[in-house]
């Protein structure tokens, strides 16, 4: 007993440096931005309290309004596109084609390369007078038209193209390795059934499925929070605020704008969303954690 | 390494011979811009030579974009690793790193240089806060500037610069009609308040221009420039291509040079692009003020000099703040960079038509400052958002826009 005693009080130690620096760093500066938030500083951190003003100012300013509702199009668009396409692609190669591994690499390509490089891609292709519109327009049909880049109510959707377009080939590495993992008697008992095919993968290799979708979806929806580069790079948040993302606002305030104060709000507004998010997920995994432990 | 020593060596003799004060910590700096585009980069060389004549050691840190620079350069001036030198535009942006006590107060080489003597007052005056000297400007750019391919505007059958706003759209048509993208646009928010800001000079006038920054003046005539305003900016939307979403200001500048497009309305800077690109003023392309304009918008560039412990990097901003001052640099760097010097008392026959206009116009006190002078970042900012939403939203009203244009004071 007391041998077990010392080695969890040795053990405590040795683990010491990693939760104070978890504790400073983490838990320290985001209390640091909170207490910003009701400050009234500018480039520098001030001390002058200024209650929910900071807040206030936020919710009228309609550039972040705007950022709120693309996250939201965005992340719903971009994580369900990146399952769907994944799971469709990784289906297809599932079926024993011909040069998989090459096309598994050029699938999987696109997430390799940076947002940055994503986004200057699609702006190029996308852009009317050098892309696509225009080679289709120099084939023949004049009357081509391909301009959601630059239209207010369309450019949002181009984002998502370019996030699926890159995000789509994880979903499929991973959707593919749970495939495999499927054994090939569920496969013969469904075809002697006679079973057709498309329905074997809906009706019984998606289900069993389940925790690596969530575990894509959940790695995808990280990445839809701190959207930032993607738009800088692609529509550079235009026309107008209507490709605008949180991020891309709370970065502009803190720098550009000198508005460390309005950032911060911002930033507190975004982790109390993830966490009203995330909150509800964990709570049900520890009951059932906690219940499997019971059982046991 | 002995090259290195023996450079090191060849250096400090330099130093020593030139330039006695500092004889014995050799000059560094370590100098942070956003000038990056061929133009300004060659303007930039031009003070990096002088620098370097007089025994410098020079240090480029320079960062594409101005608000990345900016970010970069806070974020090591907090961490407290400054480089010697920043460009900074002339106005609020700097008062907070003063307030902090973070920039190095440049007086003696002030007073030494006579800059109150050489400089505009309203410049002097901007440069100082508490009574000393804090910034070494290196030139002053109009932004009320259109420049025009005159290749285009002989083909289009356009004769002579348009006098006023109708005179200038007539003009737009009679280029569209010959095949020639009328305005080539850089579509960046602020590209595009700077359009605003020139178009506003011209309907509200000087006076009623600075009541509406300085005094946040709300009465009916204010009301009633910026819907005018509103209508000559909604009306441009015409005559811009598709493809000016997020265009670089020099991008555009092209479009002008290879008269693949017939106006830009820019800053004085575009002017350096087609230096760079060897054309001549007068026969290649011609440069207006905004029509009607009765004066100029204008923005002073300088440098700001960070605290910094090493003695050779302090040797370096005193030397760096002499050289950015000096007559002969102050026109090379205009030349090459297409702003106007600073100082008043310069050799102006070097100076081409517009810089030499532009010269006479603060000469004759006919400026207004560029929203860097008189407004916060954050309000800067706003009005950026003001006018980004406006120009992408071609159903927006003016009228009902110009009520919402005065929230960005708040």
């Amino acid at each position: 007993m007391r041998a077990k005693r010392r080695r969890s009080l040795a053990a405590t130690f040795a683990l010491l440096p990693t939760w104070i620096a978890a504790i400073l760093v983490y838990i320290g500066t985001m209390i640091w931005s909170v207490r910003l938030s009701f400050t009234d500083s500018t480039i520098f951190p001030s001390s002058n309290y200024v209650g929910f003003a900071q807040y206030a100012r936020l919710f009228k300013n309609s550039r972040w309004l705007a950022s709120l509702e693309n996250v939201l199009i965005f992340g719903v668009l971009y994580v369900g596109g990146c399952l769907a396409l994944g799971f469709v692609l990784a289906a297809a190669l599932d079926r024993k084609v011909r040069f998989e591994s090459m096309f598994r690499t050029i699938f999987l390509y696109p997430y390799a390369m940076s947002f940055v490089v994503t986004g200057l891609i699609w702006q190029w292709m996308l852009n009317p007078t050098l892309g696509i519109q225009a080679t289709v327009r120099a084939l023949g049909w004049q009357g081509f038209v391909f301009d959601w880049i630059v239209n207010r109510d369309m450019a949002i959707y181009t984002v998502v193209f370019a996030g699926v377009w890159q995000g789509a080939g994880l979903v499929m590495v991973i959707a593919l390795a749970g495939m495999r993992g499927i054994g090939e008697e569920q496969w013969k008992a469904a075809q002697i059934d006679g079973i057709p095919v498309w329905r074997i993968y809906l009706s019984i290799i998606l289900p069993q499925l389940g925790p690596a979708l969530a575990a894509s979806g959940m790695l995808l929806s990280m990445g839809v929070i701190k959207t930032y580069d993607l738009i800088v790079a692609q529509t550079g948040g235009g026309p107008g605020y209507s490709t605008e993302v949180p991020a891309k606002f709370i970065m502009d305030n803190l720098f550009e704008r000198q508005n460390l104060g309005l950032a911060s709000a911002g930033a507190t507004v975004l982790v109390l969303s993830v966490v009203m998010a995330v909150a509800p997920f964990r709570y049900a995994l520890a009951m059932r954690a906690g219940r499997m432990g019971a059982h046991r | 390494m002995k090259n290195t020593m023996k450079l090191l060596v060849v250096g400090a003799a330099l130093a020593a011979a030139s330039a006695p004060a500092h004889a014995e910590d050799k000059a560094k700096a370590e100098v942070m811009t956003s000038w990056t585009s061929g133009s300004e980069a060659a303007a930039l060389d031009v003070i990096k030579r002088e620098f370097e004549k007089r025994g410098g050691v020079w240090k480029d840190s320079s960062i594409a974009g101005f608000g990345a620079a900016d970010a970069a350069f806070q974020n090591r001036l907090v961490a407290g690793d400054p480089p010697a030198a920043k460009q900074a535009v002339l106005g609020l942006a700097n008062a907070d790193f003063v307030g902090q006590g973070l920039l190095r107060p440049i007086d003696d080489i002030a007073k030494a240089g006579k800059w109150a003597e050489v400089l505009p007052k309203s410049i002097h005056d901007l440069i100082t806060y508490n009574g000393q000297v804090y910034l070494s400007p290196t030139g002053a750019h109009g932004e009320s500037w259109v420049f025009y391919s005159k290749d285009a505007f002989a083909k289009a059958g356009v004769n002579g610069e348009p006098k006023n706003w109708d005179e200038f759209f007539a003009s737009l048509d009679k280029l569209k009609a010959a095949g020639i993208q009328p305005v080539a646009w850089g579509g960046q928010s602020w590209q595009e308040s700077k359009v605003f800001n020139m178009i506003l000079l011209t309907q509200a006038g000087m006076d009623g221009f600075l009541k509406i920054y300085v005094d946040k003046d709300k009465s009916d005539a204010s009301v009633k420039s910026v819907t005018k305003t509103l209508n000559i900016l909604g009306k441009l939307r015409a005559y811009v291509d598709e493809g000016a979403a997020g265009r670089n200001w020099n991008d555009a500048t092209a479009m002008v040079i290879t008269g693949k497009a017939g106006v830009q309305f820019m800053g004085d800077w575009a002017k350096g692009e087609f230096v760079a690109a060897g054309k001549e003023l007068g026969k290649d392309y011609g440069c207006m003020l905004a029509p009607q304009s009765p004066g100029m918008v204008y923005v002073a560039d300088s440098f700001s000099f960070p605290k910094i412990a090493d003695a050779a990097s302090q040797n370096g901003q005193a030397l760096l703040a002499e050289v950015a001052m000096d007559p002969a640099v102050q026109v090379a760097f205009s030349l090459k960079k297409g702003s106007v010097p600073i100082r008043t008392d310069v050799d102006k026959s070097k100076l081409d038509i517009c810089a030499r206009k532009g010269l006479e116009l603060m000469g004759a006190g006919r400026i207004v400052p560029d929203q860097a002078l008189i407004l916060s970042p954050q309000q800067a900012g706003a009005l950026n958002d003001f006018v980004d939403e406006f120009w992408s939203n071609p159903s927006e009203n003016s009228a009902a826009a110009a009520e919402k244009f005065f929230a960005i004071f708040e």
